[in-house]
């Protein structure tokens, strides 16, 4: 298959079988992008996510511009983008012009919260795959718990309208934690000689 | 021109959101509240419509809020067109800055700051994914973190069913199976069950 048609057809996969928000795209991608068609690793994937996380734009669109552009330069960025929002565009269209009450069928309900069951197992077997290749020594696991209990608190603690709650919901934000994750490995590893041994 | 200025909305959500979908809800609401194209009330229908279709979210409400923005100009084909570009509004900044981004991050692969950078990035990205995880797992198993305030009550049903959907792709020969299959099944016990 010409290779363009194929980056934009695999986003599209990806694009319908991904439920909920970016995040939930990650075992698809792993099973399409990483174990299918070796297009990027799962190590490069934790790497866009990290730069989708503190860059504008919605993460899953970011993560497809990512892979594509590195497959195939500009056009793949495009293509891998339009693929992975095109089933959108016609199944949103299609329901918002004939369905308008979708989300209040009861029988909807009921099997989305049986989806939203799934992609939570899902979600957690893709962070442990994800964990085999990013959490290899104890610097790297350190990290990893720092952010996991900021970014907790933060989705889950109130701060408060306070200065100190501000300074804290400043603190606990995905962009700012990614920002300081990166300064730690630059301390850690940056100026010692022969970089980060692997 | 109502299509074009729905480009322009979401190019500027696109360029000022910074994360996931739900990132993109303030912009929506101020943009409603300035356009008045729509109410908070048909806003609270858009989320639940983008979070129960395939597709991620934030690109789901694009769709959903051009369609019904483009429908009132120009009936169900301006509803299309108006879909079509507030979609595409949303990605074109993600677009250009990412291409930017990845440009500048081939070029210094080499780099040894650059590789001690992410070497510090890739545990933290994990921890996201997994606080973002753990998120969903605490408001779909346990009911925490919804729009009621300091409950906990365990949904048995989806407990069960994710635990056997966890277990199944991990350590049966299932692991072989593309993970929409388990989204499938989930689909079909969630509705027959009425969970």
């Amino acid at each position: 298959m010409n290779i363009y048609l194929d980056l934009f057809l695999t986003f599209a996969k990806v694009g319908v079988c991904t439920f909920g928000g970016g995040y939930a795209m990650l075992p698809i991608l792993q099973r399409e992008v990483v174990e299918k068609k070796g297009w990027a690793t799962d190590e490069e994937l934790t790497d866009y996510f990290a730069v989708g996380q503190c860059t504008p734009g919605i993460i899953a669109v970011n993560t497809a511009t990512f892979i594509g552009y590195k497959h195939k330069g500009v056009p793949g960025g495009v293509l891998t983008t339009l693929g992975v929002v095109f089933p959108s565009l016609v199944i949103i269209t299609a329901i918002a012009a004939f369905l308008s009450n979708f989300a209040d069928i009861p029988v909807v309900q009921h099997a989305l919260a049986g989806i939203n069951a799934a992609v939570v197992a899902l979600i957690a077997a893709s962070v442990l795959k994800l964990g085999r290749s990013t959490l290899k020594n104890g610097a790297a696991i350190a990290i990893f718990l720092c952010v996991l209990a900021l970014a907790a608190a933060g989705s889950l603690a109130n701060f408060g309208t306070g200065t100190l709650g501000q300074v804290l919901d400043l603190l606990t934000s995905p962009a700012v934690l990614i920002v300081l994750a990166g300064a730690a490995g630059f301390l850690l590893y940056g100026r010692k000689k022969g970089g980060a041994g692997k | 021109m109502i299509f074009l200025q729905l480009f322009f909305e979401f190019a500027r959500v696109g360029l000022f959101a910074v994360g996931g979908g739900l990132a993109t809800i303030p912009f929506l609401q101020d943009m409603g509240a300035r356009t008045g194209w729509f109410t908070n009330a048909d806003l609270t229908t858009m989320i639940a419509v983008s979070e129960s279709t395939p597709g991620p979210m934030g690109v789901n409400m694009a769709t959903y809020v051009g369609f019904q923005t483009g429908s009132l100009a120009g009936g169900p084909l301006g509803g299309a067109a108006g879909a079509v570009l507030a979609t595409l509004g949303l990605i074109t900044p993600s677009i250009i800055i990412i291409i930017v981004i990845a440009g500048f991050l081939q070029k210094f692969r080499q780099s040894k700051t650059v590789d001690a950078v992410f070497q510090g990035l890739r545990p933290a990205s994990t921890a996201l994914i997994a606080a973002a995880g753990l998120s969903v797992a605490l408001s779909v198993l346990f009911a925490v973190g919804g729009t009621a305030e300091h409950t906990f009550a365990v949904h048995w049903p989806a407990l069960i069913l994710s635990v056997a959907v966890f277990v199944c792709m991990r350590y049966t020969p299932l692991k072989k199976l593309h993970p929409v299959a388990f989204i499938a099944a989930a689909a079909m016990i969630g509705a027959v069950l009425q969970f």
